[in-house]
């Protein structure tokens, strides 16, 4: 055995491997080998670290030191100065956006600062593909555990004890669900998995699947003893290439290991585990759905009762779990219910993975406990919004989930707290909006999302949901009436109180949190042909404030219909009649001269925008000194 | 890969223990041996490969290397600084291949700072 002396954790998750993770690996190798270190330093490629945005990324121990934006030109001077001759490289670190300070560890870096892994805790720390690597971080010990020293009640009585509610999104207490389908009679049972991950801007279970395979896996042994399985199934969507692969290697390994199969660790406990893969219809991640689908059946919920406990899976009792739920299994039965505890509040205990994205500064996946407020997940971890914009709301849960405004930042998240905003905390996805954002067309996105996705089987979901699009779209292309918001509500309820499945029963959630925070965009939309935002393309006008215009021609070069017109020196126009409403010009100008106004706006500008006059006014007086 | 027992998980725990005391801490004493221009021109590469050849042959997993930069005193090259938790750094200079050696069998295994070959005690420690 070689010593070696330090491991290159190369992320090699999906965000990375698109930003050509791939290809640094291979300068990588090829640089540590000139310089003769390829047998004292290791690669080690690992699953998703977190930090996607700043992709590919890499950590360096024993040092500790965390680098981004990896390029393979740079190989092979971090090679030489890191490697080689021991000096961190300054111009791979992550780097305060105000002060330009290079923060060499990761553990100082705030985005990793602020969260505590216990679902991601092996993140960055093994390489997925090698079952040793887990085995080496108390890998199956749990299940060891759980299959030789604690009879299948104490499992769920721990479990229970823990106070883990499912992380796919609803809540519903794991030990409860556990408990119901291991009093239950039956020959045969099913212990599945949920990885039909499908909200658009959520990528917490691909994550998991991805960087620690064998943690969904071991969850999935312990669920099954408890409630007495022999059979499994991981319900994945194929458009998750690599998250299939490595659960499949994953389940290979432990198969051949004989910590699944026949006879686990010489117990005589048998579980056999397959993958089954979705095509990736958003219905099917709801559980009745989900499973006529493993039946090879057209994925379609049915009424519950009778609930999956009892007849699920071919109407064989069934227990189904998230992703991330079974993968905070493991270490609740190694560390005891009280460790879980001692994270969280009394009735949202542990921690949650979020996936942060839109337009904030850190994209990427964070696990935190649960009673931290919104406020410190997007500003001390997310880094706030995108540099100079303006935090306008946070969405959360999905399509099933709803808009949260600034004000509401800082209450805490729980499952109680979130749902009483009209959003819900669902299977993580956080999309931060800021000011160049419409809430009308949010609405309308996700509207569009869930009436395409509507399986057709309940009326109200099927056509309620068409409806609520319609209404929306109308509004956008400036047809809205006064009367529409109050079909809007009505109609919501409708759909919320006699939807057959969580997908209709949800769905109006965008719509109605929208309206409750943000009813003054709706009826600008309406009443007055303006959409603020300057989305909706028929309801703006875009106008230059001269007294601003700097004559930079920023606007003029972007206007793909050379709608504008100026000289040097000259504050620039546009020319309504060629104008197409694509809003660059308002993106390129950094003075902030071009303005929104109302869809034919004829009016004085600066009556109807006030605030814009006072810029106008300081812009004079710098422009007369 | 056989069919695993508990003790198998164990062990195999154990087999992989030096690569996860490098990831996640934990280690009993670190060797950072100064690498600038300097010091690979004076040998420190032939002085890290005699260390690290040292710690394969005693196959132990709680003692890391590392390297780092110019120690600011080049005459005195190649330079090593020994790290023992909890007790004061030792920076040794004018190494080769046998100092380092006697160095790892008497300070890092046996505990006792080599006096002759001590450049300093008690500077700042990294860990």
């Amino acid at each position: 055995m070689e010593k070696i002396r330090a491991n290159l954790m190369l992320c090699a998750g999906t965000g990375c491997v698109a930003s050509a993770s791939m290809k640094v690996n291979e300068a990588l190798r090829k640089e540590l080998k000139k310089r003769g270190l390829e047998e004292e330093i290791k690669i080690v490629l690992t699953g998703c670290n977190g930090y996607c945005a700043e992709g590919p990324v890499m950590a360096v121990y024993p040092d500790e030191i965390f680098y981004q934006k990896l390029t393979v030109e740079d190989i092979p001077a971090l090679v030489e100065e890191h490697f080689l001759k021991g000096r961190p490289y300054e111009k791979l670190m992550f780097k305060e956006p105000e002060k330009k300070t290079a923060i060499p560890r990761m553990k100082d870096i705030p985005f990793f600062k602020h969260q505590v892994l216990r679902v991601l805790r092996n993140k960055g720390l093994i390489d997925p593909e090698k079952i040793e690597e887990y085995i080496a971080r108390d890998g199956y010990m749990a299940a060891a555990k759980a299959l030789t020293q604690m009879t299948p009640e104490e499992i769920i009585k721990t479990v229970k004890d823990s106070g883990l509610r499912g992380r796919g999104g609803a809540g519903f207490p794991t030990g409860m669900k556990w408990e119901f389908a291991s009093k239950v009679k039956s020959d045969i049972k099913y212990m599945l998995c949920n990885g039909d991950e499908g909200d658009p801007g959520a990528f917490m279970d691909r994550s998991v699947m991805e960087a620690d395979p064998h943690s969904v896996i071991e969850g999935m042994i312990i669920g099954a003893r408890a409630i007495g399985a022999n059979h499994g199934f991981i319900y994945v969507r194929a458009e998750y290439p690599l998250a299939v692969k490595r659960l499949q290697l994953g389940i290979d390994q432990a198969t051949e290991a004989g910590l699944l199969g026949k006879n686990i660790l010489d117990t005589g406990f048998d579980f056999q585990l397959e993958i089954y893969l979705g095509a990736g219809a958003f219905v099917c991640g709801e559980e009745t759905a989900l499973m006529r689908s493993i039946e090879g059946k057209r994925g379609m919920p049915r009424p519950r009762p009778p609930f999956p406990a009892h007849k699920g899976l071919w109407d064989k009792p069934s227990v189904l779990n998230n992703v991330e739920t079974l993968a905070q299994i493991a270490p609740i039965i190694l560390n005891g219910s009280d460790w879980y505890r001692s994270l969280g509040t009394e009735k949202s205990s542990g921690t949650k993975v979020f996936a942060l994205t839109g337009a904030i500064s850190n994209v990427g996946l964070v696990e935190v406990p649960m009673g931290i407020s919104l406020r410190t997940i997007i500003y001390d971890i997310g880094g706030g919004p995108t540099k100079g914009r303006k935090f306008k709301a946070v969405q959360l849960g999905g399509p099933s989930g709803g808009c949260i405004p600034e004000s509401l930042l800082d209450i805490p998240v729980t499952y109680e707290d979130i749902m009483a905003t009209g959003a819900i905390v669902g299977s993580g996805g956080m999309v931060v909006m800021d000011d160049k954002t419409c809430m009308v067309g949010t609405a309308r996105f996700f509207l569009d999302f869930t009436a395409d996705e509507s399986c057709g089987k309940c009326v109200p979901c099927r056509v309620g949901t068409r409806i609520l699009l319609d209404i929306l779209t109308d509004i956008t292309e400036g047809k809205g009436r006064e009367s529409d918001l109050e079909t809007l509500e009505d109609l919501s309820r409708d759909v919320l109180a006699s939807s057959l499945c969580g997908l209709g029963q949800t769905a109006p959630n965008p719509v109605l949190t929208t309206l409750k925070y943000f009813r003054d965009e709706y009826e600008s939309h309406i009443k007055q042909k303006w959409c603020k935002a300057g989305v909706c393309r028929n309801l703006t006008t875009f106008w230059i404030d001269e007294k601003l215009c700097k004559a930079c021609g920023a606007c003029l070069r972007a206007c793909p219909s050379k709608a504008i017109v100026g000289e040097k020196k000259v504050p620039h126009k546009i020319i309504q009649e060629l104008c197409v409403h694509c809003r660059s010009c308002y993106d390129a100008c950094k003075f902030n001269s071009i303005k929104i106004l109302p869809a034919g706006f004829e009016g004085d500008p600066y009556e109807l925008l006030g605030a814009g006059t006072v810029d106008a006014t300081k812009a004079e007086k710098k422009g007369d000194a | 890969m056989p069919r695993l027992t508990i003790d198998d998980l164990i062990r195999i725990k154990e087999k992989h223990k030096a690569d996860f005391t490098l990831r996640e801490g934990g280690y009993r004493a670190k060797v950072t041996v100064h690498m600038g221009t300097c010091g690979i021109a004076a040998g420190a590469r032939n002085v890290m490969t005699a260390l690290m050849d040292e710690i394969t042959n005693a196959g132990i997993t709680d003692v890391i290397v590392t390297t780092s930069g110019c120690a600011g005193l080049c005459a005195r090259e190649p330079l090593a600084t020994v790290e023992i938790m909890h007790q004061p750094p030792v920076k040794y200079g004018d190494l080769n291949e046998e100092k380092i050696r006697a160095i790892f069998r008497e300070h890092i295994m046996g505990g006792n700072p080599v006096e002759k070959f001590a450049l300093v005690v008690g500077s700042e420690t990294t860990y």
